[in-house]
Parts: C-alpha cells; structure tokens; sequence
C-alpha cells in the first residue's frame, strides 16, 4: 500500500509539473504547423510569468494577472511575428532574441518595481489560482485504490490543470476540423497553394502566432499564479525547450503531445522523488545526476526512439511570392 | 463583342530594371484553346501572373467577358471567372484530394459541411469532364499526372471559366500529356477558354486554335495555328532562324571508356533509386538516358560522378576501377579523366555570388596554371576565361560579372566550357538544355556532338525526349531505378514513351 501511494504521488506531481509543458507545446504546435518556427516558448513564458506575478501582486486580481500574462505573451508573439512573417528574418535568431530579452528585462523591472532581488511579491490566496475540488472527494479518500486516485488524482488540481488537459481534444478539434485548422495546417506545408487559392499568407501566419501567444500566456501563469506564489528569476527554467522537445517527439499532433509532456513530466517527477533516496542496487545517486535525467533521455529520445519526425515543410522558410 | 473571353490592353510591368512585359496585346476567344509560346524569360510567366493577380501591371487593362477588371488577387482573378494550373504544383502534398480541392474555398467555419458538400460537386465534376481521381488520395501517394488533375478540378471547383496551364506538360510522360491534350479537348467542348503557356512547338501545333509568340517581354505576332508552322514559331521565337535538327554523322564508337555494373544506389531516405543499373559508354559515342523525372536518373549520375555513395556495384573508368561504393570523389574522378556538367546548374555546377571568371575554374582551382604558388593568379584565371568566352559566345562578355546575372543559358554555357575545355575522355551531362532558350540550346547540342566526334564518351541524361532523340547514339530508358530497355537512335517517341511509363519494359522484363 505504501508502493501505491507512492505512485499515486509522483503521478500527481506529473500532473503538476506537465501543465506548462502542455500549455507550451500546443502553443508551438499551432505556430510551427503554420510554418512559423517558435524556438521563443521559453521568453514568452517567462515574460508571462513575471506579467502575472507583477499584476497579480498590484492589482490582488488572479483574473488580471492572467490577463496580463497573455497580453505580454501575445505582444511577445507579434514581435516575433514582425521580424519573421513581415520581415522575413531567420525565426531562429528572433527567438533566441525574445529569449534573452525576457530573461533580463523581467529581473531589471521586478527589481526596479518591487525591490526583492528580481522576485515579484508573494501572493495571497485571493491573488492565486485555487485549486478545484471534486464533490465527495472527502468522502471517499479512504476507498481502497479508488480513494486516492479520485481524491489526489483526479480531485484538487488547479483548473488551468483540466483547462490545460482539455485544450488537448480542443486544439486537434480546431486544426483537423475547422476552416481556420484546414488553411493553417496548409500553410504550413505549402504557403503557395494557400496563397494562389486567394488566401493571406501573412494574416493566417499573424493569427497562427497569436494563437501561440494565448497558449504561453496560460503556460506563463500557471507558473507563477499556480505552482508558485509570484513569479522567481528565471521560473521557467528551461521548460520552453522542453516542450518544444515534446513537440518534435510528439511529431506535431496533439495527442502525441500530451503523452510527451506526460513522459517528460513524469521524468521530472521521478527525479524529485528519487533525489535523496537511495536506489537498490545502485546506492546513493547524485542530486544533480537525477535532476538532469530527464534532459538526457530527452536526447536519448530524440536521437533514436521515434524515428523519424518530418516537420511542417515550409517550416522556417519566410514566404516569399515567387518571380 | 461577345465572343471574346479576355482581352489584354498595353500592359506593361517592369521588375526594377527589368522590363518584363512591353505594352502587350493579346486577345483570346471564347472556347478555344489558346497557345503562348516564348523562350524562358520572354515574359509568358509574368503575363498570366498579372492575370492571376499574383502581380499588378504597371499601366495597362485587363477585360473579361466585355467587362474591364481590376485583379488585385488570386481571390479577384477567381471571381472573374479565371483559373489557373501551375507550372509547380499548387498542392499541399499531406492533405486528401478532397481538402486541396476545398482549401479556400470552404464555405463555412466549420469543415463539416463544406466536405461533404465538396464530395457532391467533386463527383458531378468528375462525371462531367471525365477527371476521375479518389477524393480520399493523399497527393503525395499519386502520380504527377493525377496531381495536375486535382489542379484542373481546384479550377473547375471554383467555377472558372477561363484555365490558364502553365508549362503543364513538362512533369508528364508523353502518354500522360497526349491524357492531358483530352482533356482539354473536353474543356474546350464544354465550352471553357483555355491559354496554354508552353516553350515546346510542338504542343503548340497539336492542340491550340490560336498561337501567340512573345519575345524579349514583347508580344511578336499571333496566328492561326492551322496557317502557321513550326519553323516560322521558332523563327518568331527566337527573331532569326534556327535549325531545329542536329546534323550529325554516324558514331564511330571505340575502346570501352565507362563500364557500369550492378550499380545499386539509395537516397538520403533509403529508398532504393537506382537498382542494378547496368551499362558501358564507349569512345566516340553519346549514350542518352531516358526517363521521367525522379526515376533514378539523377541518382546515377552523382553515384557515377562521386557526390553519392553507392550501396553496391562497380564502376570502370577506362579500365580502372572507381570507389563508388567508398571514397570516390568529383575531384579525384576529375583528374582521372570524368567530367561532370550537373543536372542542377544553381546549385551544384555553379556558385552563383561568384564571378563569371572564378566559376570558371571551379573544381579545377588546384591546377598550376592558374595558380601563382599559394596564391591564385588572377591574370591567368582572367585570360582563361576570356578565351571561354569567345570560343562560347557567353554574354555579356564580362568575366567579372556575378553569374546570377547570366541568363540561364549562358549560365550553362560557363559550365560546359568549364568541364568540356578540358578535354575529358569521359563526359556526363545532365539536363544540359534545362531552362535554355532556343538559340543556345542549337549551340550547346553542337558543341555536345563535337566533343563525340572528338572521340569523347558522353552520357547524357534530359528528361527532354526530342533532345535524347535528336543526341544520342544509343537510348538507354530508366524507369524505377531499372534499366527497362536500350534502343537506336531511330526509336520511336512511342515507342519510348511506353518504356519510359513502365508498361513496355515490365514485359521486357518477365521474358
């Protein structure tokens, strides 16, 4: 019994940490299958993050602070946008741009407005994300099996948790079953026919981004509304390339991609629980050798487990009428 | 009044310095089928852009129907009734046919009732015009012939009225064209307008009512098709007379100089393209490669030139085996005797930034002669490519000019002097007409003949089967990396045209 226990509690801890990898990734799945590479999830994360602690912590409004995490994840978006769809600049450098942009001006301003070293300050519970839970949750806790996984499973997470797992279906619904998906999806492949059959490249391509701006601003709250109490420098700490990861190894299709975000949540989970705890056989493992597992699976998973992932074919490449 | 589908008013479009089209006239009658014919570069592609409303004239009307209208877009185009199928494929490859066909043209948000409306019209359209194809393709799992006809119905999906082709039979086998040709017909019948873009004359000749010749961005004349004739098209085309046929004497072949045995070779995704490929190339003997496009024939050239690896097989060069399946390399096969004018001239045979002189001597920039100890001798190098120049007739003549400012025939001429000044015994060439005008291409096929009677060996790949003809001493025909049949010179077009489709040479085989 205490084994289950165990696994129920690095599932739900897989839960918690899968979140923002799945905010994230379906935010690069709707750019990147409209052909516009988005290696910037990280910046507009972060940037959102620190939005949402700092208009959280000012106003005492959740509800603003996600307002703000989106906007500042959307602008975010647009300028990435501008330099790769209008100007047709290499969508590579502008992401890493945005990346480094964010990463030092949220510390200067958090600095600059709040005095706590970069931090934003910690939020009351009104200012925070509550979490959900289900009826007769109480009630049935103590069922054998079924208890705990209703309970602590399924019961008491933050509703961007079920927001997010429900976004799954919804984004598939959109790409494969709506106008909007059908254009974007061929966009993706092949700007050409979308333009010759009397569609704006650019304004679709406009829109696909700003898509990926919505989703990164919930990613970005989630992180400090949500998991924290404000935002921390640097919060993200990576989990914008990981997703981006996820997005690969889930070969661009939204299911594929909660599964992934699932794995590498689960890794991350596994690496929390182990630290400390010595496994049989090996003996004590190094804090920082389980804390970096589940990058190298990451790789081990990218370089040979999945075969072979074909990303959206005009991917990267700005769309240019040609002569 | 009414019997005139569009009329094309002065219009005149300019790219920066180039001025592409020269106040153009041009008229097209209701159903009939309408040929545009010019060299590459005559302004036949930016004409039926400005049509599409890919590009705004700069003065000039378009009238449709007795109706003067501004198409500022594809979306104004399409309304005006006018359609178009491209030269490359409009298609979004990993969708169905039936998404292609409705792509921007759905009629609501959600996709539901847009497909299974599509699916109704799409099989009335099909039973209409006779262009049966499964609306639940995937377009790439189809053949190119099959691809160009989702493009037709896209067109037709959309109500035009007026379908515009664009150089639309140069993916197709022949038996896929003459398809190609009914189908027209059949438009035509049903009373659609069709202008039909093409440089080959002898398109030209068999389907249009009308033939319109543009050169030089100016349009020269138009004619009845049945009152004109190849020889005043080429004439028009190229504003002088050219000689259509290559006068050649008989092959003298002699010493084997190329034996190719067993060659077996895959692509970068591992699908086998070339699969053991048999043949030998003598002295004094050009060797055409037949084929369709994507069927092995670009494989094998860059097995037998060193850029790929082969999976197994051998090769001979004058007697002496070549790594083909190892360490080959262009340089050491080079030196070794074994030129290579390559099928993508951008590329791989060119470096476009650079200058005419330096692309000049690519590939052979280790020579002394060019070379002043580590240092390259720029004099040398010049005076070098001066004399290619001339002997060439490469305009302008400038070897300081930047090659992408060379027209795509005198591009190709700089590559050829490059590899053919050389005097290798053994000379491979692909597509070595591919998007040159007429004039050069009587100059380029002469030169190949020369180096023959030189006692050259030359292997010569085109997808072009009048150019195969008209070179070659023997015809080999590939068809899915296989060797399906050797022929004469005296092969019939026919004749090749089933081998190259795969149906004469499965037969071949089994016997």
């Amino acid at each position: 019994m205490e084994f289950f226990h165990t696994i129920v509690a690095i599932l739900e801890s897989t839960i918690r940490v899968s979140v923002p990898l799945i905010f994230a990734a379906l935010a690069g799945l709707f750019t990147e299958r409209a052909g516009v590479f988005d290696i910037g999830l990280e910046g507009k994360m972060l940037g959102a993050a620190f939005a949402a602690g700092a208009v959280a912590a000012v106003t005492g409004s959740v509800l603003m602070g996600l307002l703000a995490a989106i906007l500042i994840s959307v602008l975010l978006s647009l300028v990435h946008g501008y330099a790769s769809i209008t100007q047709r600049g290499s969508q590579i450098v502008s992401g890493v741009a945005i990346n480094f942009i964010v990463a030092g001006s949220t510390v200067i301003l958090g600095e600059a407005w709040f005095r706590q070293g970069g931090r934003t300050p910690a939020l009351g519970a009104d200012a925070r994300f509550q979490t959900v839970t289900f009826p007769f949750a109480d009630a049935v806790k103590d069922v054998p099996i079924f208890g705990p996984i209703y309970t602590n499973l399924l019961s008491g997470h933050f509703i961007l948790t079920y927001v997010a797992f429900l976004l799954v279906p919804f984004s598939w619904w959109v790409l494969y079953r709506t106008r909007f998906g059908l254009r974007l999806r061929a966009v993706g492949e092949n700007p050409g026919a979308v333009d010759t059959a009397g569609i704006s490249v650019i304004w679709l391509r406009y829109r696909a981004v700003i898509c990926c701006g919505i989703l990164c601003g919930f990613a970005g709250a989630y992180l400090s509304l949500a998991m924290s109490a404000g935002f921390v420098k640097g919060m993200t700490a990576g989990k914008g390339y990981i997703a981006l990861a996820a997005l690969i190894f889930a070969k661009w299709r939204p299911f594929n991609i909660m599964m992934a975000c699932l794995l590498f949540g689960f890794l991350d989970a596994l690496a929390i629980r182990l630290q400390g705890n010595p496994l049989p056989f090996i003996g004590q493992v190094p804090v920082q050798l389980m804390q970096a597992l589940p990058y190298i699976l990451t790789v081990i998973l990218l370089a040979g487990f999945i075969g072979k992932a074909i990303p959206p074919k005009a991917g990267g490449i700005p769309y240019v009428k040609e002569r | 009044m009414n019997d005139i589908a569009i009329e094309l008013r002065g219009i005149d479009k300019s790219f920066g310095l180039v001025h592409a089209n020269k106040n153009i006239n041009l008229t097209v009658r209701k159903g009939t089928i309408h040929g545009i014919i010019g060299e590459n570069g005559a302004g036949k592609s930016t004409l039926m852009s400005i049509l599409y409303g890919f590009y705004q004239a700069d003065s000039g009307d378009i009238v449709v129907d007795g109706n003067k209208v501004t198409i500022k877009d594809p979306n104004a185009a399409i309304a005006s009734g006018i359609g178009m199928v491209h030269q490359h494929f409009m298609l979004v490859e990993n969708f169905t046919v039936l998404e292609n066909v409705m792509l921007g043209a759905e009629d609501s948000q959600i996709l539901n009732t847009s497909i299974s409306k599509a699916r109704v019209e799409l099989k009335r359209l099909e039973r209409e015009y006779a262009l049966e194809v499964n609306p639940d393709a995937l377009i790439e799992e189809l053949p190119v012939g099959l691809q160009q006809r989702v493009e037709i119905l896209k067109a037709l999906y959309r109500k035009a009225d007026i379908l515009i082709l664009d150089e639309p039979t140069g993916v197709l086998t022949p038996p896929e064209a003459d398809h190609l040709f009914r189908i027209l017909g059949q438009l035509k019948e049903q009373g659609k307008t069709i202008i039909f873009i093409t440089h080959k004359l002898r398109e030209i000749m068999a389907i249009t009512d009308e033939v319109s010749v543009m050169r030089r961005g100016e349009m020269v004349a138009t004619r009845h098709t049945k009152e004109t004739s190849v020889e005043e098209l080429a004439e028009l085309m190229v504003g002088r007379r050219v000689l259509l046929r290559v006068d050649k004497g008989a092959a003298n072949p002699g010493a084997v100089k190329l034996s190719v045995e067993n060659l077996t070779v895959r692509d970068s995704r591992g699908v086998t393209m070339v699969d053991n490929v048999a043949f030998t190339l003598r002295a004094g003997e050009i060797v055409g490669i037949a084929g369709v496009a994507g069927n092995g024939q670009s494989e094998l050239l860059e097995a037998i030139s060193g850029i790929r690896r082969a999976v197994s097989g051998s090769v001979l060069l004058n007697g002496e085996p070549v790594d083909v399946t190892g360490y080959a390399d262009p340089g050491g096969l080079r030196n070794r005797g074994l030129a290579h004018v390559p099928e993508d001239r951008h590329h791989v045979g060119l470096v476009l930034a650079f200058e005419e002189a330096e692309n000049g001597i690519l590939g052979y920039h280790h020579d002394k002669r060019y070379l002043n100890g580590v240092f390259l001798d720029t004099k040398a190098i010049e005076a070098d490519a001066e004399e290619k120049i001339k002997k060439y007739d490469i305009r302008p003549p400038n070897p300081r000019l930047k090659t992408a400012n060379f027209s795509g025939g005198n591009q190709q001429k700089i590559v050829l002097a490059r590899e053919m000044e050389r005097g290798p015994d053994v000379l491979i060439i692909g597509q070595p007409t591919r998007g040159v005008d007429v004039g050069a291409i009587e100059f380029i096929h002469k030169r190949i003949i020369e180096m023959r009677d030189q006692g050259k060996a030359v292997l010569l790949v085109s997808v072009e089967l009048d150019e195969i003809r008209a070179l070659s001493d023997r015809i080999i025909v590939m068809f899915a990396g296989r060797v399906v049949g050797e022929r004469g010179p005296d092969a019939t077009e026919g004749e090749l045209g089933l081998l190259m489709a795969g149906v004469e040479g499965r037969k071949e085989a089994a016997e």
